[in-house]
């Protein structure tokens, strides 16, 4: 839907089909998005919105049941829709790279920290053992590891959860990739240690100037890192733009419900209820078309059934899609 | 409202568990073929007397080793006659029994030792489960088949020694797998609650724990009752296990060895009807899993 | 680690103990044995003078701490049927069984394991199918009958392989082939679900992610840690298998441990017999403490434990 100068990744119409029991999961339609060097583009939904199957989708990791199309899907001037298995190899971990949700179980149990780190180096770079160690060590200190000399020697399990997602961190910057994507990062870490990791994950991209896609459904976090902010619902893009415009005009009934859902320190009054989303997302299995927001939608009239058009706000980069010109219904009868 | 598209009704509506179970077992080639195999030999096995065309022990020296019909033989034994001119169609119906008698109640006995002894270990845990433990290291530390020859040999191979001495042997894997299965559902809430209002331990165990065990007992059960019958037919085959003149599958294969060179059918028949029914109770307590598995209790 | 080896050792120690005990009283259940060793034309004074002569009436603890103190220095007492210390006759034989058990366990683990990983990789492919039926078949097969069907078809229609005997290496092929089909099945079965539930997991997707080729995540990531539970099946197979070559060694007339335990128990020797059971039981005893400790080095968390 934006349009941005030089993305270094960029995405149109992407879709992911997946073959189950009953017919076929359309479980993602139609994602369009760009991504410039050194922006971060937080992709926001509920689980099974799509966000995670996106990212896996960009990474090429997808299973192979499931069925990927688009009409552009491109890193870096390289169409990732015709790159063969080898091709996707000498990308994946070199120059994009990815930080799963659960570093508990993401670290293979029967090999060192170093063995782990090291791989990717050794595997792209043509470097010797010695030099890929004194690599790991060094962003080891870099996402805030002590003696990280002495961890290249030791198991996953010894580590706690905090300390694994460092070492993934740092797994991923290893051959100082030019996209991360990190699929839900924190959500599986205690609360303390969420901020410190996200602190840390910012700093480093900023830092090194990488394009960020960051998976999350928390938009607290959204608030305070993205500069740009992709709403997604039941395997649609709902809302898409700049993060300020986003979370300034929220424009879609979605977007505009899922802020309600947070309370703001000052302006939430005490004992007030929050907001809910009442319903459950549609079933994706079979056809699916027109809205589908439209079961829980407060906004919903019979249009909602048909095709929805993609509008754009003040800002050509806010676009969103909905019946409705602002979103809301009242305002289209007073218009 | 006579049609409704609710998809909550629609579940309301939907198929029972008893409905979805019969779907299951039905849609499940192995068990179907398995359990039909079973139930077949079962069948043979009761009508023995009626089925057999020939009295199973009655030799005749005029008519020794005949050809079964598909090498040139007669109608008269379909399936030819042995050294001793007895009908070998007859002493392999004969000997389903044998096979399918050892099988069920060497079984009963090691079910009733390894359930026994898995449960109480799985539930009380502590010392019990020690000694539990260590008991089935001991079992299977001893070889199976040299200490049942051992044994049989001092008892005399009789069709009741051989199944009590595989009972004793092969309690093992009940042991093993009860024990497992016992300390999964003791940590439930449903039991910690029967626990709480003050059953007895007897009573949790027999209707809290035992009904939600039950299904991987069986599975057990029908592993057993092969491993037994090929164990009792490798005994009988090494001359120690059941004596002659009972018709035995493995006795059978033994007595033909000595012909082999000429009539290898003597030894094919017997085995090929051994495999059949080791297969099919296999292919049943494999369905038997599958079916009965919660993951696929959807 | 040390504490861990040193408690499975003490628990090795205690079965072999128990087991000594189980194999010792076999003889007491058998009945007199100094009528055994007398023979049936010996008159009641000869019994008894054996039986003085043997120590057989003496108290049975004492003669059981007796023959375990000889067992452990390698002195099982003296075969009735050969009348020669029963630790030679075994020790002439093992070499045959050993031979045979190493090479069948080797052949088992060659075919299943590769077979294991490529059903892994495809299941319901018709790899898999074909391994599933292979498994299932080796499930069903009474090993005496396949041992047969081999001789059938390989000695007798084809003349290719020698039916009996252990002269050549030749002769060891058909048994190989019986002994290790017979462990075959569960060791496929496990590495493929091993390898099933591993391929699955968060580390495999990781690996992925870093550009890891399909060759190397299937053999250093997933097939290391799928390797695990398959050693411990391997030792208790091989432990199985020793115990079972009884019936492979009887088919093919292999005069080993296993043939030399199936001719004396028909011989009523006693003492050979209970040493062949303490024997048998040891091998497998020493397999399942080896793996055991193997499993723990393999194993990193139990490693640094």
């Amino acid at each position: 839907m934006t349009e941005t100068r030089d993305p270094i990744l960029s995405v149109r119409n992407l879709t992911l089909d997946i073959p189950v029991g009953g017919g076929t999961l359309h479980a993602v339609r139609g994602i369009d998005f760009d991504l410039a060097r050194g922006e971060t583009l937080c992709i926001v939904g509920e689980s099974g919105s799509g966000k995670s199957l996106t990212s896996l989708a960009i990474m090429g990791l997808l299973a192979p049941r499931i069925e990927r199309r688009a009409d552009r899907l491109e890193f870096d001037g390289v169409d990732l829709l015709k790159a063969g298995p080898r091709k996707m190899r000498s990308l994946r971990g070199n120059r994009m790279s990815m930080i799963f949700q659960e570093p508990m179980t993401s670290l293979n149990p029967a090999y060192t920290i170093g063995d782990q780190l090291t791989e990717a180096l050794l595997l792209h770079r043509n470097v010797g053992k010695k030099a890929a160690r004194d690599r790991a060590v060094e962003l080891l200190e870099k996402v805030g590891i002590t003696a990280a000399a002495s961890r290249l020697g030791q198991f996953p399990h010894q580590l706690s959860g905090g300390l694994r997602q460092r070492v993934m961190i740092a797994m991923a910057l290893m051959c100082e990739p030019e996209l991360i994507i990190a699929d839900e990062p924190t959500t599986a870490l205690d609360v303390t240690i969420q901020a410190q990791i996200l602190r840390l994950l910012v700093d480093l991209q900023r830092e090194m100037n990488v394009a960020m896609i960051l998976i999350t459904h928390d938009l607290g976090v959204v608030a305070r890192v993205a500069d740009k902010v992709a709403v997604m619902y039941a395997g649609e893009l709902v809302e898409t733009g700049p993060a300020g415009a986003v979370f300034g005009q929220p424009t879609h009934p979605y977007t505009r419900g899922l802020l309600r859902c947070i309370p703001v320190p000052g302006k939430t009054e005490r004992g007030a209820e929050l907001g809910t989303i009442p319903g459950i997302v549609p079933s994706l299995v079979g056809d699916v078309s027109g809205c589908p927001f439209r079961t829980r939608c407060e906004e919903a009239v019979a249009a909602c059934r048909g095709a929805i058009p993609l509008r754009h706000r003040s800002d050509d980069a806010h676009a969103f899609r909905c019946v409705h010109e602002t979103g809301m219904a009242t305002a289209e009868v007073s218009a | 409202m006579a049609t409704t598209t609710d998809p909550l009704l629609e579940e309301i509506q939907g198929p029972t568990p008893g409905q979805l179970l019969r779907r299951r077992v039905f849609g499940h080639h192995g068990l179907m073929i398995g359990g039909g195999l079973v139930a077949l030999l079962v069948v043979v096995a009761i009508l023995a007397p009626v089925l057999a065309p020939h009295d199973p022990y009655a030799q005749s020296l005029l008519e020794r080793l005949q050809p079964p019909v598909f090498l040139g033989g007669s109608w008269e034994h379909p399936l030819g006659t042995d050294h001793l001119g007895r009908d070998y169609l007859s002493r392999l119906i004969y000997g389903a029994r044998v096979s399918l008698m050892i099988g069920v109640i060497a079984a009963l006995i090691s079910g009733l030792i390894g359930t026994a002894m898995g449960v109480a270990a799985g539930y009380f845990g502590g010392r019990v489960d020690m000694v539990v433990t260590f008991l089935i290291n001991v079992r299977l530390a001893m070889p199976v088949v040299l200490v049942a020859l051992a044994v049989v040999a001092i008892f005399g191979g009789s069709l009741q020694v051989v199944i009590i001495v595989l009972g004793l042997l092969l309690w093992d894997r009940f042991a093993v797998v009860m024990r497992a299965s016992t300390l999964q559902v003791r940590g439930r809430e449903y039991v910690a609650a029967a626990r709480a209002i003050g059953c007895s331990t007897p009573r949790i165990v027999l209707t809290e724990i035992m009904p939600n065990i039950v299904n991987n007992l069986i599975v057990v059960v029908t592993l057993e009752m092969a491993h037994a019958i090929l164990l009792e037919a490798a005994l009988s085959f090494l001359g120690l296990g059941v004596q002659p003149p009972t018709p035995s599958w493995g006795l059978m294969v033994s007595e033909g060895k000595q012909m082999m060179l000429f009539e290898p059918w003597l030894v094919m028949i017997p085995g090929i009807v051994l495999f059949l029914l080791v297969l099919a109770i296999n292919l049943m307590g494999d369905g038997l899993r599958d079916v009965t598995a919660p993951e696929n209790r959807s | 680690m040390i504490k861990f080896i040193l408690k499975r050792l003490g628990l090795a120690l205690l079965v072999a103990l128990t087991v000594s005990a189980i194999s010792f009283s076999l003889l007491f259940m058998s009945g007199d044995p100094a009528a055994a060793i007398a023979g049936e034309t010996a008159s009641g004074e000869d019994i008894e003078a054996i039986r003085r002569i043997y120590g057989f009436d003496r108290p049975v603890l004492v003669q059981y701490w007796e023959w375990l103190l000889g067992a452990l220095q390698g002195n099982f007492g003296e075969s009735y049927y050969f009348k020669l210390p029963v630790a030679d006759l075994i020790a002439e034989r093992l070499s045959i069984t050993m031979t045979l058990g190493v090479c069948g366990i080797t052949f088992a683990l060659v075919t299943a394991v590769p077979l294991g990983v490529a059903a892994a990789m495809r299941p319901n492919s018709l790899i898999d199918r074909a391994a599933l039926l292979l498994s299932v078949m080796g499930q069903a097969m009474p090993s005496f009958w396949f041992g047969l069907i081999l001789i059938v078809i390989f000695s007798i229609q084809l003349g290719l392989l020698p039916p009996s005997g252990s002269s050549t290496p030749i002769h060891f092929i058909m048994p190989t082939i019986v002994l290790g089909y017979y462990a075959m099945p569960a060791i496929m079965r496990l590495t493929r679900a091993g390898m099933l539930e591993v391929l699955s997991s968060d580390y495999i997707r990781t690996a992925r992610a870093k550009g890891a080729s399909e060759v190397r995540v299937m053999f250093r990531h997933a097939l290391r840690n799928a390797i695990i539970p398959v050693v411990s099946l391997a030792a208790v197979q091989m432990g199985f298998m020793l115990g079972g070559s009884i019936v492979v060694e009887s088919i093919f007339a292999l005069h080993g441990a296993g043939y030399l335990a199936w001719e004396s128990i028909g011989r009523n020797d006693l003492p050979t017999v209970q040493a062949l059971i303490l024997v048998f039981s040891g091998f497998y005893i020493v397999f399942t403490f080896l793996a055991d400790v193997l499993n723990a080095w393999l194993d990193p968390r139990m490693r640094t434990a």
